[in-house]
């Protein structure tokens, strides 16, 4: 336990505000950098994951709110800390500490134009670089005729700023001129979407890696601000579409712990049935598109094949194929279909000779194993650092899934097994995705014939109000931890709304291990990373 | 078996009846271009037809199958296709060399195909050092490969075009040594020999082990000289879109696309010849009847027929494999092929010296 008597004393500018789940450590800007390192490395608190990062127009104050996390006990503490300054924000930077924080730290400069002092590369991220203004600030100008659609494309500058604390700014070069810089994308085959990386190459060897997002940004968190909490459900959808319904599971649980409602067990059985359902499919198409980008384009065939069947038994229940609108906060929209357990017992008793057949197509391939054995080595610290979940971050070790740390739906009632590998290269997070189908696979058979009778779903008020608070929560999406940060202050519509997504971090981490590889290593490591481009840009 | 020396023998008496030699000599030649040119593509459009049937039936798809019957004439729609489709200028390109490209690499591959033996008596090109000229027109092919990553201005582009230059030259040593092997054993050149040497057995059975070594490396080292899976690093489509052909549009993308196949065919032919004894049949010693019958197959057809299969073990390979990187690739080569390579041919020599193959 962190004592927050200590922590006062400390620091004693800083206060703590209890809240209805957490507390929340409030710095001011001179003692937050200090207490974000004591905290990191206190022995009683050792929060060395930074699990959410979201900057804050609190009205007279522009801060961030952090949502660290200890890895070792599971203790979660929020951090607060924030400038009256709105004309020059200037706070000191954690990205030294965590490495998330850089990318998170750009993003927040990018909404609320915070900089941070001591952040080495102050670029935005995801908007246009000759944007007006801040867009999540709340006197933001959304006037058509400040941010008109431009015509012109936006310059790539090969430079970078970063600020002094004492306000002083700096410049310096990401690329040099006599530097090799090829893009990756926005349009390539082997990005899975809109990204793109420069990449400065020596030969064929990776020199360094510069990711630029925001190709499909389309201002979700922003948008979300002006929904009704019912209305925003769809939004969640469109992060990450191959985890649909467990993102969407997310913001429901999160609204429904803010309401303190309690859903039928039946619900919770139907979504964990769902999340499982989904979670195969996107391991499947997984590893088809992995295939595909090493190469092996019959392998691919095979998943998509495989991964149809999945499709089918879902859209059976629910209506959608690829995005289910099928969790609603209280329950879900309509009852499983009555064929759904027979087909899930027989897609369950399909596919484990069909996984067989993978393992002799890819996974016992010499050539597959040579492209991904100690290709992009990410060693547990640096994974817990860069916030690096999913069955990426417990491919290095981490034992990270949210379904065995913080159980939710009916996880804590079935027996399955969390995949760990300590190696923490490609062909660990390979194989860690296609171990994690036969333990979704033992956790439907678990479910299918033992969902309890009941509603599919409470009645709910026709206006949703939360109460006023800070609430997160997470779920364990395909490709990581998802979390939903919900700062209400007792309205219709959030003050503020932050998804935890899962690919970004996956995204932050590529120039770490793409550098001093192979362009063919850089398509492998971003193939067995496995993000989602749109749930990167929001 | 049917000769067709007897029908080219029959044109050439023909033409000298009705026109003076040199005419003749002339006119013989702009039939023959033609003959091949026609044969080329109608070659390069059976093979991509039958390329997408056999990976659609590797990946439990049906393929093409709305064009005609069966699909047939698909590839036939695609080529009118790329034939009227606009030839895109692009700038800052070098517009000399880019278009110089895709004529090299079609020039190299049409004339290792003309030193190709289709069936008795109809062969183009025919002397004493065929196999040595076949070997060298074909690694013309790099260059034009090269002209166009370079000409291009891109850098995809340019790094598909360096690849594809390290990987072909890598790989010819493997194919020169193993045809060098080859022919060892059979003690000739030329090509017509070469095949009429096999009448009492293919060289893969003459030459036992040292020649099945060849062949194994040969079939490896051909797949990479034609730039395809698991050795399409190139034009790793994942990595690099499309290599060095990214800039190319219209039919002068349509060269790479017909040259990439006819020299699939051509790799396959050229084992079929050294290797499977040509358009030779299946002669085996001491059974007169079975020989007999075997001759009454027409030499085309066992030429083709060795070769298709030939052409369907590569298509196999590429629709199995994963794509090597690019030092995994140059290390199999330097590091094993090679090494092999030369043992092999040492083994060779000495079976020859002492008289041990059949």
């Amino acid at each position: 336990m962190i004592g927050i008597d200590k922590i006062i004393a400390r620091f004693p500018g800083t206060r703590v505000e209890e809240g209805a789940a957490l507390p929340t450590l409030v710095a001011p800007p001179g003692e937050y950098r200090a207490l974000a390192g004591f905290l990191r490395d206190d022995e009683g608190a050792r929060f060395d994951y930074l699990a959410c990062m979201t900057g804050v127009d609190g009205g007279e104050w522009l801060g961030v709110v952090l949502l660290l996390e200890s890895t070792t006990s599971g203790e979660r503490v929020y951090l607060q800390t924030g400038t009256t300054d709105r004309e020059r924000p200037l706070l000191p930077t954690v990205s030294d500490l965590w490495e998330t924080a850089n990318l998170n730290e750009r993003e927040v400069y990018d909404y609320f134009g915070i900089r941070f002092a001591g952040h080495p590369d102050t670029r935005r991220l995801f908007l246009r670089n000759d944007w007006v203004g801040y867009p999540l600030r709340k006197d933001y100008d959304a006037d058509a005729l400040v941010n008109p659609v431009r015509l012109e494309s936006d310059e790539t500058p090969d430079d970078t700023r970063s600020w002094r604390e004492d306000g002083g700014e700096e410049a310096h070069a990401l690329f040099d001129d006599e530097e090799y810089v090829v893009n990756i994308g926005p349009q390539h085959p082997a990005t899975h979407g809109v990204l793109r990386f420069r990449v400065a190459l020596e030969g064929e060897i990776v020199k360094k890696v510069d990711v630029h997002c925001g190709y499909i940004h389309r201002g979700i968190e922003k948008m979300c601000e002006s929904l009704t909490y019912p209305q925003m459900l769809p939004m969640t959808d469109r992060l990450d579409y191959l985890a649909a319904h467990q993102h969407r599971h997310a913001l429901c649980l999160c609204v429904e712990e803010a309401l303190q409602m309690e859903v039928p067990e039946r619900v919770k059985y139907i979504r964990t049935i769902m999340d499982e359902l989904n979670r195969l499919s996107s391991h499947l198409l997984f590893w088809s598109t992995l295939c595909m980008d090493l190469g092996a384009l019959t392998a691919f065939f095979y998943g998509f094949r495989d991964r149809e069947k999945v499709l089918d038994i879902m859209e059976e229940t629910t209506g959608g194929r690829l995005i289910q609108h099928y969790n609603v906060i209280g329950g879900v929209t309509d009852d499983i279909h009555p064929n759904l357990a027979r087909r899930v017992k027989e897609f369950i008793k399909y596919l484990p000779p069909m996984l067989k057949e993978y393992d002799e197509v890819f996974t016992g391939n010499v050539i597959a194993r040579e492209r991904m054995t100690g290709v992009g080595v990410l060693s547990r610290a640096d994974a817990i650092s860069y916030g690096v979940t999913g069955p990426s971050g417990r491919a290095s070790g981490w034992a990270c899934d949210v379904r065995k740390r913080r159980p939710y739906g009916v996880y804590d009632k079935v027996d399955f097994k969390e995949i760990v590998h300590e190696e923490g290269d490609s062909f660990h997070r390979y194989l860690t995705r296609v171990e994690e189908i036969t333990e979704s696979l033992r956790i439907l058979e678990q479910l299918v014939d033992n969902v309890p009778p009941g509603e599919f779903a409470v009645k709910t008020k026709p206006v949703i109000k939360l109460p006023e608070g800070r609430y997160f929560k997470s779920v364990e999406g395909s490709r990581g931890e998802f979390g939903v940060y919900i700062e209400s202050r007792g309205e219709k519509t959030p003050y503020r709304l932050k998804f935890r997504s899962t690919s970004f971090p996956l995204v932050s981490v590529v120039p770490l291990l793409a550098r001093g590889s192979k362009i063919a290593d850089l398509i492998a490591i971003g193939g067995t990373l496995d993000y989602i481009v749109p749930d990167v840009d929001r | 078996m049917f000769d067709f020396s007897v029908i080219t023998r029959w044109v050439d008496q023909l033409l000298r009846g009705v026109m003076p030699d040199a005419a003749a000599t002339v006119v013989e030649c702009v039939i023959i271009g033609l003959c091949l040119l026609l044969g080329y593509s109608v070659i390069a459009l059976a093979l991509i037809y039958a390329e997408r049937k056999v990976c659609a039936w590797f990946q439990c798809r049906l393929g093409p199958n709305r064009v005609g019957p069966l699909g047939l004439l698909q590839s036939v729609a695609d080529m009118v296709k790329m034939l009227i489709k606009e030839i895109i200028e692009i700038r800052h390109v070098d517009r000399f060399l880019f278009g110089l490209a895709p004529y090299i690499v079609i020039v190299a591959s049409v004339g290792a195909f003309a030193c190709l033996p289709f069936a008795r008596g109809l062969q183009v090109l025919d002397f004493n050092v065929g196999i040595f000229f076949l070997v060298a027109v074909s690694s013309i092919g790099v260059v034009g490969i090269l002209l166009a990553g370079w000409a291009s201005n891109n850098k995809y582009s340019l790094i598909g075009a360096m690849r594809s230059g390290a990987q072909m030259i890598s790989y010819e040593l493997s194919i020169g040594l193993s045809i060098l092997t080859m022919v060892v054993l059979s003690g000739t050149l030329q090509i017509t020999e070469l095949v009429e040497g096999q009448a009492d057995g293919w060289l893969l059975f003459k030459g036992h082990v040292p020649a099945a070594i060849a062949f194994v490396i040969y079939l490896v080292a051909g797949t990479a000289e034609t730039n395809r899976g698991p050795f399409d690093l190139p034009e790793a489509d994942s990595e690099l879109t499309a290599g060095y052909h990214t800039e190319y549009s219209g039919m002068h993308f349509g060269f790479f696309y017909l040259a990439e196949y006819l020299n699939l065919f051509i790799v396959a032919g050229v084992a079929t010849t050294l290797f499977l004894g040509g358009w030779m049949p299946l002669h085996v010693p001491g059974w007169e009847g079975f020989n007999e019958v075997m001759d009454y197959i027409p030499s085309i057809f066992w030429f083709f027929g060795k070769a298709g299969v030939m052409i369907f073990v590569i298509m196999w390979f590429k629709w199995t494999f994963p794509r090597l990187r690019i030092d995994q690739l140059l290390r199999l080569e330097w590091k094993y092929l090679l090494p092999v390579n030369l043992l092999n041919l040492l083994l060779m020599v000495i079976v020859v010296v002492y008289k041990l193959h059949f």
